[in-house]
């Protein structure tokens, strides 16, 4: 805790393992930046920290949330109800106060809110933000001050070191002139110094853990986090088109990928995109599209020739929710199928799915080598809630990760096949002489082993072969499925993406409640890992919980698959389709539902 | 399937750039456009293997195939933004996209104007025979009104496509036209073409003996018509309205380059930006930057 924080000796402490502070206002109030903020104190005062924000899909204004929970242990979930609830008006207060938790404490700005006093269930804490933000700030400038006015609230009620915070303000300000730094630390102090002991008898302080020796963390969202595992994975080259929620990755590559020597280049639309990025990785370069469920159905006769040409490619899909135009801001996992089996005839590819933010990067630098070694598209899912939200995590070990690309055109022997039946595809790119002077082809149609046509029956049963037994090959080398929790028991709940954090801590209260389940998140969602019946034999019944419909015949997409892998009637499919991010209590009844 | 004769190391052939037999149909204007390009390149000595030859899909984009260097045979109407990405990934090499008429003004149509805007350095050539041939006579984008195919049997109704008009539009820094039945234009227009620094398209008009026989008659004076070539004493090539005032020539127009410009290609201004960047860095590796990126974040 900071020097300068003078708690008055009327309040008393109340230590608290973690929270979950939802701020509600509109998107134009900087909410998202608070919590922004107090994410990053987060992960520098090693706790742990998730984030869940909702963005109106109008450009500019509308009701908007920002939801942190902070803790002192690991954060799985962003929290199914607020421990807190901070409504700056009138519709904010009315939409989320059913969010708040009994006993929760609900602060409001009470110049804009009157809320139902007789309302028993909550602790009321009224004061004036608005009008205090104007006398300390001067002018009419509240709209921008509202925000650190709030922070500074937040950092005294729980007890938050409020230098690191200004150091934090100052980073993000510091840049712009010195009218608007010194603003912020106006409001931002005002907040600070509101005194607390007028509406509360306590304020909070996050657990007892010493911190003082732990490294920093970093923070960041689905999307950053993605897109450095890019990097390190030796992606420099890509193309993409805009689209929600994929574009903040295709604006960073285009900002960072200069500084590697690469490059990536906004293309015309999804078609251009999809074939510039395969053009670049025909050249020796592996290259990156990417977009959201509409333009990845738009990139999809691409991807298949990439299939057939076995040239490797990263495809991600940053999903919401479908179909069509669909909840373009909403979470969902119904992209499953279209990534398996999506564009036309047998093409078997890689589908790796991220589990949580600090994933997304292991996840992309991972699918970096896949494409390489098995000179096949991979596409990565992740989706709308990853995508936006902020989590802690460690820096991975760039100096023993970080690949850096080298285009290899030595010279190739005459005997030299890019399609050899025999052998992994390795492709010559553009510039590479062949000693014997027959250079190689690259073709979606039916080929023999040195790229020529050939519509010959024998050859295409085993270049069919070739390209699906290269495929299954990789999931021969995957490690053993590891399941948390109990190893073998009543349930097994089956998950993939980004229900992990929600399904993960549903099972460790579960468990504490002495149920006997284990929690399998399936990250290589195709090829599958063959160990998994193996498992599921170990539990009374597997449950697949996913975000997807449950389709024509009562399955969700991965259930589906499970079935169709395992032939295992044990298999259940709970699924949802609300649009929202999946809930604690949605794996808790779902794992009641089929005890009776 | 392949020629015997290969290639040699710094000395290109035109036996040497032979490779499969082309499946094209006899009579097809593509083989003498296949023959142009063989003699261009052999002219010019380039380094075989720096030479990429790419297509989408039609009986002209099977190009690659016949041609003995590094080629790609991509999805219909793909080629541009395929190319697009091989030119932009390396410096070195000679990049040539080939077509048809319905890959380039109709499937990929979008691409051009892009493609075009960007400047990106690659030879584009479209072998138009006003027909779709592949698929045995449906209308073609540039299909004159009153043409009889299978999708038209009453006769086309649709306006056709200007090409030159189009292309001309695009942004394409070299536009030019010519004839297959006229070896020695063809080859001065692709000489032309391949020594332009930025985006070169040629549209050669290339007859279907199939199912447009006798389609460009007009310009073919062995067949009674007049082959009338650009006079560059007259005409500018640097000037956009007079190129236009060119598209809009009554059929069967006239043949050269219509217009050609010097303006910055998207690989330079690409590579200005890369240096730039990486000069900023101060040398750091990859690792470092990727983990200076990281600290940002904590």
């Amino acid at each position: 805790m900071s020097s300068d924080a003078t708690t008055p000796v009327s309040l008393k402490e109340e230590q608290i393992h973690d929270a979950v502070i939802r701020l509600a206002g509109n998107s134009q109030d900087g909410i998202q930046s608070i919590g922004g903020f107090l994410a990053r104190l987060a992960g520098r005062s090693a706790q742990d920290v998730m984030t869940y924000m909702t963005i109106p899909a109008t450009i500019s204004g509308g009701p908007s949330i920002f939801q942190v929970r902070m803790g002192s242990g690991e954060v799985l979930s962003s929290g199914d109800e607020a421990d807190f609830l901070v409504a700056f008006y009138q519709h904010s207060y009315e939409e989320h106060i059913n969010f708040l938790k009994e006993g929760g404490v609900l602060i409001y700005d009470s110049d804009e809110v009157t809320p139902d006093l007789e309302d028993r269930r909550f602790v009321y804490v009224g004061i004036p933000i608005n009008s205090l933000t104007i006398e300390a700030l001067g002018g009419s400038s509240r709209e921008k001050g509202k925000n650190l006015f709030t922070l500074g609230l937040l950092a005294r009620v729980f007890s938050l070191e409020a230098d690191k915070l200004r150091g934090i303000i100052k980073e993000r300000f510091g840049g712009k002139s010195e009218d608007v730094l010194r603003n912020a630390y106006v409001a931002f102090d005002a907040g600070y110094s509101y005194p607390l002991d007028n509406v509360l008898d306590r304020y909070y302080r996050f657990g007892t853990q010493d911190i003082s020796e732990a490294e920093p963390q970093v923070t960041m969202d689905g999307n950053m986090a993605l897109t450095m595992g890019l990097i390190a994975g030796g992606v420099r080259h890509g193309a993409g088109y805009p689209i929600t929620p994929w574009s903040s990755i295709m604006e960073t590559l285009r900002a960072e990928l200069p500084q590697y020597g690469g490059l990536f280049v906004q293309a015309e639309d999804e078609l251009a995109a999809v074939s510039m990025a395969i053009g670049f990785s025909y050249s020796g370069r592996l290259a990156v599209t990417g977009s959201s469920g509409p333009g990845i159905s738009l990139k999809m006769e691409a991807i298949g020739w990439a299939t057939m040409a076995e040239i490797p490619l990263i495809v991600v899909n940053v999903q919401r929710g479908g179909p069509s135009t669909g909840l373009p801001t909403n979470v969902e996992q119904s992209d499953l199928m279209q990534a398996i089996y999506g564009s036309h005839g047998d093409g078997p590819r890689v589908v790796l799915a991220a589990q949580n933010v600090e994933d997304c990067f292991y996840t992309a630098y991972e699918a970096c080598q896949i494409a390489r070694k098995y000179s096949v598209p991979v596409f990565i899912l992740s989706d709308m809630s990853m995508a936006s939200r902020i989590e802690a995590f460690y820096e991975p070990d760039l100096e023993k990760l970080m690949i850096e690309p080298v285009v290899d055109t030595e010279d190739r022997p005459s005997d030299f096949k890019p399609y050899g039946l025999d052998q992994m595809t390795r492709h010559a790119p553009p510039g590479t002489w062949i000693e014997g002077g027959v250079f190689p082809q690259v073709t979606g149609l039916e080929h023999d082993e040195a790229g020529h046509p050939s519509a010959n029956p024998e050859m295409h049963v085993k270049m069919m072969a070739k390209r699906r037994n290269k495929v299954k090959a990789l999931a021969e080398s995957y490690a053993p499925s590891a399941v948390f929790g109990d190893e073998e028991g009543d349930t097994l709940i089956i998950g993939w993406g980004s229900s992990w954090g929600p399904i993960r801590e549903a099972v460790i209260r579960e468990r504490d409640q002495g149920r006997r389940i284990g929690h399998l998140q399936i990250r290589y969602v195709n090829p599958l890992p063959n160990d998994l019946n193996t498992i599921f034999d170990r539990y009374k019944d597997v449950l697949v919980i996913e975000m997807n419909d449950e389709g024509l015949y009562g399955y969700g997409q991965l259930a589906m698959l499970l079935r169709a892998q395992t032939c295992n009637s044990k298999i259940r499919s709970v699924t949802k389709t609300d649009g929202l991010t999946l809930r604690l209590r949605d794996v808790s009844s779902a794992i009641r539902a089929f005890e009776e | 399937m392949s020629s015997p004769v290969k290639a040699e190391r710094g000395k290109m052939t035109k036996k040497g750039l032979a490779a499969d037999h082309p499946t094209w149909c006899p009579g097809c204007g593509d083989f003498a456009v296949l023959a142009a390009f063989y003699k261009v390149l052999e002219k010019q000595q380039l380094d075989q293997e720096k030479i990429v030859t790419l297509a989408g899909i039609g009986c002209s984009s099977r190009f690659p195939y016949f041609v003995n260097t590094h080629g790609g045979h991509f999805i219909h109407g793909r080629a541009l933004p395929f190319a697009s990405g091989v030119s932009l990934a390396s410096d070195d090499l000679h990049v040539f996209a080939f077509g048809g008429d319905g890959d380039g003004f109709s499937i990929g149509g979008n691409h051009l104007d892009h493609i075009g805007r960007k400047n990106i350095n690659l030879t584009y050539v479209i072998m138009d025979n006003f027909v779709y041939g592949l698929t045995k006579k449906q209308t073609s984008p540039t299909s004159p009104q009153g043409f009889r195919s299978k999708t038209d049997p009453a006769g086309a109704i649709d306006r056709p496509v200007n090409p030159m008009r189009k292309l001309l539009a695009s942004g394409a820094t070299y536009v030019a036209r010519t004839h297959a039945t006229q070896i020695k234009h063809m080859m001065e227009v692709y000489e032309r073409a391949i020594r332009h620094n930025g985006f070169s398209v040629v549209e050669v008009l290339s007859e279907c003996p199939m199912f447009f026989r006798g389609a460009f008659d007009a310009a073919n004076p062995r067949k009674g018509g007049a082959f009338e070539i650009i006079d560059e004493t007259q005409h500018d090539v640097s000037n956009m309205p007079d190129a236009m005032a060119l598209a809009e020539e009554a059929w069967p127009g006239k043949f050269g380059v219509y217009y050609q410009s010097e303006m910055p290609t998207k690989n330079e201004l690409e590579k200005e930006m890369i240096d730039s960047a990486r000069e900023k860095t101060g040398g750091k590796s990859d690792a470092e930057l990727l983990s200076a990126a990281f600290k940002r974040m904590r």
